[in-house]
């Protein structure tokens, strides 16, 4: 088979003083505005900025969220109905902002955490939010009305900092990444409420030799793709209910030659890969379905995406050939991906 | 993260001869916009007078780094430096990491990667300490703590005179 395929840079967004360590697409701007797309970035500089595209279609900064955090703010996320922006900051805190009138309002502060909050996850209900942190341990949050949150479990289990939590894109089932090189999967005991690890992938299951720092779920949920500082990214079944079925599917490694901090998997099945050698790879399922074949394969590597290391690569909702990168060097990049034949 | 102790964890650290100074020539042609290539020497000329968090002796007069403990390739913009603790059980050594890290980040241009490591086998906790050190998430933190910062500072402040 074979494979032509072009990334193009579309966009440069330039506006934060820091490092940008994340990004977060909205799922739903229609619900902001009427925006036709949307874009959260958070940074070192303290602040989260908004963007969007004006009516020339040139992508434009759009908000300055500042002032809730006085520390990086590590990640955000955008609940389903894309009303609500969680970020997770150094601080120790989670700031929930909320789109009223044109702006976006800081209207809680989720706090618990002993230090550094690393990231943060909404259920696919939007109903639970997932927090984890240096602290080693995943906060689970109630969204409840008049912008409470309840903490309802605290989950211990990784022996090291948790560097980033993600939900399953259907079912109440979290997963957790951690500097302890394992990943652990969560879900709630059938009889009580209580939540538990269910799953542990380490290194005996043919999981990661360094730090965990990402993972992401294809659409069904059916396949997870996790990226580490032991230079691979590693692909895991996971269609079977029963999580001990939950397993290492393939190992792809040989395509970065640092620290691998960001995945995402896009809705027409791309994986998009960023890491510290400033480079971005993109790999597809193998079409060839023969034994001996691997069953993912690389569809192409941008060298110098970015001037320095790239933190957060992601796919938009609304326009699957369009990713957003985000690096060291404080620039955040637009890049269409299209096929040549 | 830091541990002020009254007792100094080394208390008579063997002190070594400072190396000569390179004087820098000037060419007698100056083209602004030629890349001096960076090499071994300009590195150990960044991180030789750091001094030590215990001791009033610079990195170089402890021995902790040498000329030859720093790898450079300028052409794939990367540099590795090994240091050596004073002592195997020195727990200055994530601070002696961290100043390292922080002077060449501040000194070399952008494009560089910096790694830092423990020479193998001279310290009790050096697989930890290696990680911890090249983790920029928690580098990146580890800077926002001020306490942490007035030290590393203190630390630097001989190299930029």
């Amino acid at each position: 088979m074979e494979l032509g395929a072009e990334l193009r840079e579309v966009e440069r967004l330039e506006g934060h003083g820091d490092r940008v360590w994340s990004l977060a697409w909205n799922p739903a701007p229609e619900n902001c505005g009427r925006a036709p797309a949307m874009l959260a970035s958070c940074s070192g500089d303290k602040t989260v900025r908004i963007w969007q595209p004006t009516s020339s279609g040139a992508w434009d900064c759009s908000a300055v969220l500042e002032d809730a955090h006085n520390r990086t703010v590590r990640s955000c996320a955008w609940s389903p109905n894309g009303k609500l922006l969680a970020t997770a900051s150094f601080d120790s805190t989670i700031a929930i902002w909320e789109y009223i009138g044109n702006d976006f309002e800081c209207v809680a502060t989720l706090e618990g955490h002993e230090n550094e909050v690393k990231s943060v996850s909404w259920s696919a209900s939007g109903l639970l939010l997932a927090t984890c942190g240096r602290d080693k341990t995943v906060w689970l949050w109630e969204v409840q009305p008049g912008n409470e949150y309840e903490c309802v479990s605290v989950l211990q289990g990784h022996s090291q900092d948790v560097k980033m939590v993600q939900w399953h894109p259907n079912l109440d089932i979290l997963v957790s990444v951690s500097y302890d090189n394992s990943i652990k999967v969560w879900a709630e005991d059938g009889d009580s409420d209580d939540w538990h690890c269910v799953r542990t992938l380490n290194e005996a299951s043919s999981g990661h030799s360094s730090t965990v720092w990402a993972l992401s779920f294809n659409t069904t949920g059916d396949r997870m793709v996790t990226c580490s500082d032991d230079l691979t990214l590693k692909i895991w079944n996971t269609g079977l209910e029963d999580y001990d079925s939950w397993r290492h599917l393939c190992t792809l490694s040989g395509y970065h030659d640092r620290t691998i901090f960001s995945v995402h998997w896009s809705s027409e099945g791309v994986i998009a890969s960023g890491a510290a050698d400033d480079a971005m790879c993109l790999f597809v399922e193998n079409q060839d379905h023969s034994v001996d074949e691997a069953p993912y394969i690389l569809l192409l590597k941008k060298e110098k995406a970015h001037d320095m290391d790239v933190n957060s690569v992601r796919w938009s909702p609304k326009e699957p050939s369009l990713l957003a990168s985000a690096s060291d060097d404080g620039v955040i990049k637009l890049w269409e991906l299209s096929q040549v034949s | 993260m830091v541990k002020m102790v009254a007792e100094l964890i080394n208390a008579n650290p063997v002190v070594y001869e400072r190396k000569e100074r390179r004087v820098y020539k000037l060419p007698a042609v100056i083209d602004e916009y030629a890349q001096e290539p960076i090499d071994q020497q300009e590195i150990f000329d960044h991180i030789r007078d750091i001094k030590d968090p215990e001791h009033p002796y610079s990195l170089e007069q402890l021995n902790v780094v040498t000329e030859d403990s720093i790898e450079v390739n300028d052409e794939k913009s990367h540099v590795r430096v090994t240091f050596t603790p004073t002592v195997e059980h020195c727990s200055m050594a994530t601070i002696i990491g961290l100043c390292l890290r922080v002077k060449l980040i501040r000194s070399l241009p952008s494009r560089y990667k910096v790694d830092i490591r423990i020479a193998p086998g001279t310290h009790a906790t050096e697989a930890t300490v290696n990680k911890q050190l090249n983790d920029k998430e928690r580098v990146a933190a580890a800077l926002e703590n001020l306490t942490l910062l007035e030290v590393i500072e203190d630390c630097l402040s001989p190299t930029f005179a």
